[in-house]
């Protein structure tokens, strides 16, 4: 059988107060393949983290316009181009009776983009990931706090790594492996 | 220090706003414990009965299919009888969701956390029902793609003039943001039920829904990016939808449709009935699932206030009518509103009147809007008055321009099975949620505790003071 690869430490922490410190530690000491998991988004903790801010507002604007310039195009091709119909002795071109259906498509692709531009961002689904095989990483979702760091960090040492997260108060530190 | 709080004013009452300082796990507990339990008597007595009541739109359905529109009570000139009534009413009902989990989300209402779940679900559930009407109202139904942009081989195009096809677009996009709103918010909530499920198949279902989320705060910047961009899309959505559906009425040319207070004065109304119907849901489940402390007095007494406002908003719109009426000079007009109120249909006006002017006066005191029962039996006349209004509305066209064409209008068997029928798939789908679902966001109320604020000393401050502490450290660190 294949030597199993280390896949990271994963370090337990109790409460919102105890990991935040220790994220802005794990930040300082300059790790970048790491990670927390929480119950719900900590206040304050991407930046705890040193994280960037999100690239979904660009998608969300991209689709809006899209879906717009689409849905006008749509009104004008078919009501001027393709199936001009009088109708109530109406110009064709009506651009003002256009603006609620321009409205709706641009609303419409904007929430396409801003769900489907986070999936991918955060690359969902992915229903396979070794943390899953810690019995205690499913806490996550419910009291516990957690702090990844994951061996392919230049940063990595596994002894001094882990004494790290012990001392910046993790109450357990467990070796996750690769699938 | 001898001063009385009142714990639930909004300005000096700083309670928290999840009572009884429970711990992340029984939050987690008190939500998902419901769900995993199987023998709720009260579940299935509820379920069936609204299963049994689906069965009846089903066959109400099936009947206008094979017979057509004739079996309902429409005639000439009223063409359009109960099913725009009740479209406009389900679609207004969904309102009150997306304001409690967009508008609100936007002005920072924190207690809308314990609600919003609840909300959206009765919002997608009511949108399914109204969009059922103009979908097997038109009589040909084979042909009822014809209201669809489909390329087709007779190369015929709909009306992109008329607000009925606008209609088409608002609510079609309003169902499917709504959907994709709620579904976000509970990603969290489906990977907590995940990872508490006993059983084989429960896990890997909830773990399908969760998409692999693992809480990660990576993966958590983006994801409230994007719900707040989502809560900022909705907002104006929700004012457009209702608007455009006033449009039905106020781009035609009949006296009392004409009017350009209709945007907002559907606006308004919607938002009036959707809260009562968040109360009317509300107050029997939070009862049933032990939810008291998570859904509180707090929560139940900002609804009730809101419904004061905009049932007075709605009551001026009423005014404002028979005023512009008045002012315009208009015979046809003047007339079309002397015979809504004292005309052949009189009576629901003054339904409407009394259950949607009066009703949501009682809530300027203080002592109704905390009593649960009297919230509960208000929010049901809420209910019954918006419904009526819809009903008045449309009624303008018995009696329209040309008195040799009026006629009264009655409905038939299949009109009122058809209704209840439609309250038959609400409640089905809300017994399901019920059962299936986290009925409240576990991950946002958990946000709110005031141990969740990372600075705070673990349950020192309250919620409301957690928040206003960091809001605080954001302006100083930016």
């Amino acid at each position: 059988m294949a030597e199993k690869k280390v896949f990271g430490l994963l370090a337990e922490f109790d409460s919102a107060q105890s990991i935040y410190p220790a994220c802005e530690a794990v930040r300082d000491e300059g790790f970048k393949h790491w990670d927390a998991h929480v119950p719900f988004p900590v206040h304050g903790l991407d930046r705890a983290m040193g994280l960037g801010p999100s690239k979904v507002p660009w998608i969300v604007l991209g689709m809006g316009l899209l879906g717009a310039t689409l849905g006008f195009t749509l009104e004008w091709w078919t009501m001027v181009v393709e199936y001009p119909t009088p109708i109530a002795g109406k110009p064709f071109f009506s651009w003002p009776a256009f603006v609620p259906v321009t409205f709706e498509l641009g609303v419409l692709f904007a929430s396409l983009g801003a769900v489907f531009g986070m999936f991918g961002i955060n690359r969902m689904p992915t229903f396979h990931h070794p943390l899953f095989s810690s019995e205690r990483f499913g806490a996550f979702s419910d009291d516990k706090f957690f702090i990844s760091i994951e061996a392919r960090d230049p940063l990595f040492d596994e002894r001094k790594t882990k004494k790290l997260l012990k001392k910046l108060g993790a109450t357990h530190i467990e070796e996750v492996m690769e699938e | 220090m001898a001063m009385v709080k009142d714990a639930l004013d909004p300005v000096h009452g700083r309670a928290p706003l999840i009572l009884g300082n429970p711990s992340y796990k029984d939050i987690t507990e008190a939500v998902a414990r419901p769900i995993e339990l199987s023998n709720y008597r009260g579940w299935w007595v509820g379920f069936l009965v609204s299963a049994s009541l689906l069965g009846v739109l089903l066959v109400s359905i099936g009947y206008l299919f094979w017979e057509g529109t004739g079996i309902w009570g429409v005639n000439n000139p009223v063409g359009w009888g109960w099913a725009i009534v009740n479209f406009v009413f389900w679609v207004g009902i969904g309102h009150a969701g997306t304001l409690i989990s967009a508008v609100l989300f936007l002005f920072r209402q924190r207690w809308r956390t314990s609600i919003n779940r609840f909300a959206e679900a009765m919002t997608i559930f009511a949108v399914i029902c109204a969009l059922i009407f103009p979908g097997i109202h038109v009589g040909r139904v084979w042909v009822v793609y014809y209201m669809f942009p489909v390329p087709n081989q007779m190369d015929m195009w709909p009306n992109f003039m008329s607000p009925l096809l606008w209609d088409v677009f608002a609510v079609s996009t309003y169902f499917t943001v709504s959907l994709l709103f709620w579904y976000v918010g509970l990603i969290p909530d489906f990977a907590t039920m995940r990872d508490r499920s006993v059983s084989k198949v429960r896990k890997l279902v909830y773990a399908i829904f969760a998409l692999g989320w693992r809480g990660s705060m990576r993966a958590w910047v983006n994801y409230e990016r994007a719900y707040a961009l989502l809560a900022a899309i909705a907002t104006p959505l929700v004012l457009s939808v209702h608007s455009v559906v006033s449009f039905d009425f106020a781009v035609s040319f009949l006296p009392g449709w004409h009017t350009t207070i209709f945007p907002p004065y559907f606006v308004a109304g919607a938002i009036f009935s959707g809260f009562a119907m968040v109360l009317t849901l509300a107050i029997p489940a939070r009862k049933i699932f032990k939810l008291e402390h998570i859904i509180n007095e707090k929560h139940l007494e900002n609804m009730a206030k809101v419904i004061l406002l905009t049932g007075s908003l709605v009551g001026y719109a009423y005014a404002m009518e028979f005023f512009v009426a008045w002012y315009s000079g208009n015979p046809y007009e003047q007339f079309t509103f002397i015979n809504r109120a004292t005309g052949s249909f009189g009576w629901a006006y003054w339904i409407m009147v009394t259950c949607n002017v009066i009703t949501p006066q009682f809530f300027w005191f203080k002592k109704l809007r905390r009593n649960v029962t009297v919230l509960f039996i208000l929010s049901i006349f809420v209910n019954i008055g918006m419904w009526f209004e819809r009903f008045v509305i449309t009624m303008s066209l018995s009696a329209d321009n040309l008195p040799s064409s009026w006629d009264y209008f009655k409905p038939t068997f299949w009109d009122i099975s058809t209704l209840v029928g439609s309250f038959g798939l609400f409640f089905t789908l809300f017994f399901l949620f019920l059962r299936w679902i986290p009925m409240v966001a576990i991950s946002e109320v958990k946000g709110v505790l005031p141990q969740a604020n990372p600075h705070s000393h673990h349950g020192s401050v309250s919620g409301e003071d957690a928040y206003v502490d960091s809001a605080k450290e954001v302006l100083a660190h930016g």
